[in-house]
């Protein structure tokens, strides 16, 4: 952990209610990591996943659905953000995979593009399936596929993609997959894993006190025992959930 | 040069700073990001008997300059606290600590204590007697003077330690609490835990926290907090440790001036990993600035 001073070089809507933030003077972050940031007026810091870094510039993809986010909205190009970086253990992209599914409910989509890239990297084919309510939800399809990952869309009233669950477009797509990376609702990640054998890296989410292990706000049940998200997490392995 | 050392009976403290227990884990997260050396003490999260899990999440609901809390006590229970947490924070951390301990019944609270009073690097049992998140247990203590008073005997029988009770705020007389933890031997107290407070989530219609209700601490109850250990402070003859929304230097003055041996610093670590290290280093500036050349000169000043 390092306490850091970003700045904040672009701050714009991708689509509805989902906003991408870049702050510049980041320390490297790993996939599946997040930041813990310092709002004005709010008296504990929010965690937001990390979608990208790239060369000191770190991209945080968000939806707004409170005061944190709402503050985050607003800012612009040029503010100060005091910020907790490299928080988590994230993804371990060095596992043994040919083809690996990426699966994203949601703004759940977010910390898999940081992901995508370290594993295409290291040769890995990469799909990404991605799930949505609506087609108008459906963000960074063409960030994704510009690095060279396959994108599938899912939208549960069927306006963009597959109709219905991403476990419905890994069915229709026939997409193989010998390892899942995945991030969104615990319902989906549920289905998901009585979908596949596959082995399973899941990201959870919880709401958090400090972000950095101490305060056991966040702590969830594993099969290897009581478990901080912030600090242990916010990436277990599909053997560790307890459903 | 000022002079920021204080002591706690017969402790002593190369500086007044202490985080809180449940604000600081066993100390090792901290020792990641910085010397814990230059700490006062460190009161180690509570421990009980028995390992416990603590209460369903959400645990946490931000609040107006704070924030409420219903971790329920998690810890890995007092055998392993003692064989794996204990040996681990001494690697990292050099000078004498604070052994929080909670419990459900006066037997349990004393035989945790019996338990931790073999350990040589804990230099005061801090007994809580003051969570709201637990049925049954804490606060049912810490809100009537004589079950009070029974933990507190229970407790100095097994233990040659100096003893403090950690008191809470949710009641109508504190005064009268800490009196009959006095009486009943105690060497010191702590205070405040947290207030019993509760959020709405207006949208979904539900408490924000799972438990329903929490522990409200942070910046907002400090005034609460000040006028409470004035009140012990002038009653008791007892040191005391004050504890809650302390983020400053100057809220540590304060706080000394109202009757403080030491204080401690609790939710600001959880917004500021840095706030015990930055009060420290605040600490001489703002002692020369108010003319204070001992902390000990303004000990219960006011």
């Amino acid at each position: 952990m390092q306490q850091q001073i970003l700045t904040v070089v672009s701050n714009r809507r991708l689509c509805g209610n989902i906003f991408e933030m870049k702050l510049d003077g980041c320390a490297p972050c790993k996939a599946g990591q997040f930041v813990n940031l310092e709002l004005e007026g709010l008296f504990l810091r929010r965690p937001i996943s990390v979608c990208d870094w790239d060369n000191g510039t770190l991209t945080l993809d968000y939806r707004v659905v409170g005061k944190g986010t709402e503050l985050m909205s607003r800012m612009i190009p040029g503010e100060k953000i005091d910020t907790l970086v490299t928080l988590g253990n994230g993804f371990d992209s060095s596992v043994e995979c040919s083809s690996a599914v990426l699966v994203g409910g949601g703004i759940g989509l977010a910390p898999l593009f940081l992901l995508a890239k370290e594993l295409l990297a290291r040769g890995r084919k990469v799909t990404v399936v991605a799930g949505f309510k609506t087609g108008d939800e459906v963000f960074n399809e063409d960030l994704f596929k510009s690095v060279g990952a396959d994108f599938i869309v899912a939208t549960e009233d069927g306006s963009r993609g597959c109709k219905g669950f991403v476990t419905d477009a890994i069915r229709e797509s026939g997409v193989l997959c010998d390892y899942i990376f995945a991030c969104g609702p615990m319902p989906m990640m549920k289905a998901l894993c009585a979908a596949t054998d596959a082995p399973a890296q899941l990201s959870l989410e919880e709401r958090m006190g400090c972000g950095f292990g101490i305060c056991m706000g966040c702590t969830c049940k594993t099969t290897l025992g009581a478990k901080r998200v912030c600090k242990d997490g916010p990436v277990f392995k599909r053997e560790e959930i307890t459903w | 040069m000022v002079d920021i050392s204080t002591r706690l009976g017969n402790v002593e403290l190369t500086n007044p700073v202490i985080p809180a227990s449940g604000t600081f884990g066993f100390g090792l997260e901290m020792a990641e990001i910085y010397d814990l050396d230059i700490l006062g003490s460190i009161s180690i999260k509570g421990t009980t008997a028995e390992p416990r899990f603590g209460n369903p999440t959400p645990r946490i609901a931000e609040c107006e300059s704070g924030l409420i809390n219903s971790v329920g006590l998690q810890n890995p229970g007092v055998d392993a606290v003692i064989s794996e947490e204990l040996p681990a924070l001494r690697k990292v951390f050099h000078k004498p600590i604070i052994a929080n301990v909670s419990g459900f019944s006066v037997p349990e609270y004393a035989h945790t204590c019996s338990l931790i009073d073999k350990e040589d690097q804990v230099a005061i049992l801090e007994v809580n007697i003051s969570c709201p998140n637990v049925h049954n247990g804490g606060m049912a203590f810490g809100t009537d003077p004589k079950a009070a008073a029974e933990v507190t005997a229970a407790v100095k029988a097994v233990t040659t330690k100096p003893v403090f009770i950690k008191l809470s705020p949710n009641v109508t007389d504190i005064v009268s609490i800490a009196r009959a933890c006095e009486d009943a031997g105690a060497d010191g107290l702590t205070l405040i835990n947290t207030l019993l407070g509760m959020r709405i989530d207006t949208m979904r219609r539900r408490p924000v926290i799972a438990n329903k209700m929490g522990g409200f601490s942070g910046r907002a109850v400090f005034p609460v907090a000040v006028r409470m250990v004035w009140q012990v402070a002038h009653a008791c003859k007892v040191p005391v440790m004050g504890c809650g929304g302390v983020a400053t230097a100057s809220d540590v003055i304060e706080m000394m001036m109202a009757g403080a041996s030491a204080v401690q610093v609790g939710a600001e670590n959880l917004r500021n990993p840095f706030a015990c290290k930055d009060i420290i280093e605040a600490l001489p500036a703002e002692m020369e600035r108010l003319g204070i050349t001992s902390l000990r000169d303004i000990i219960g000043i006011v």
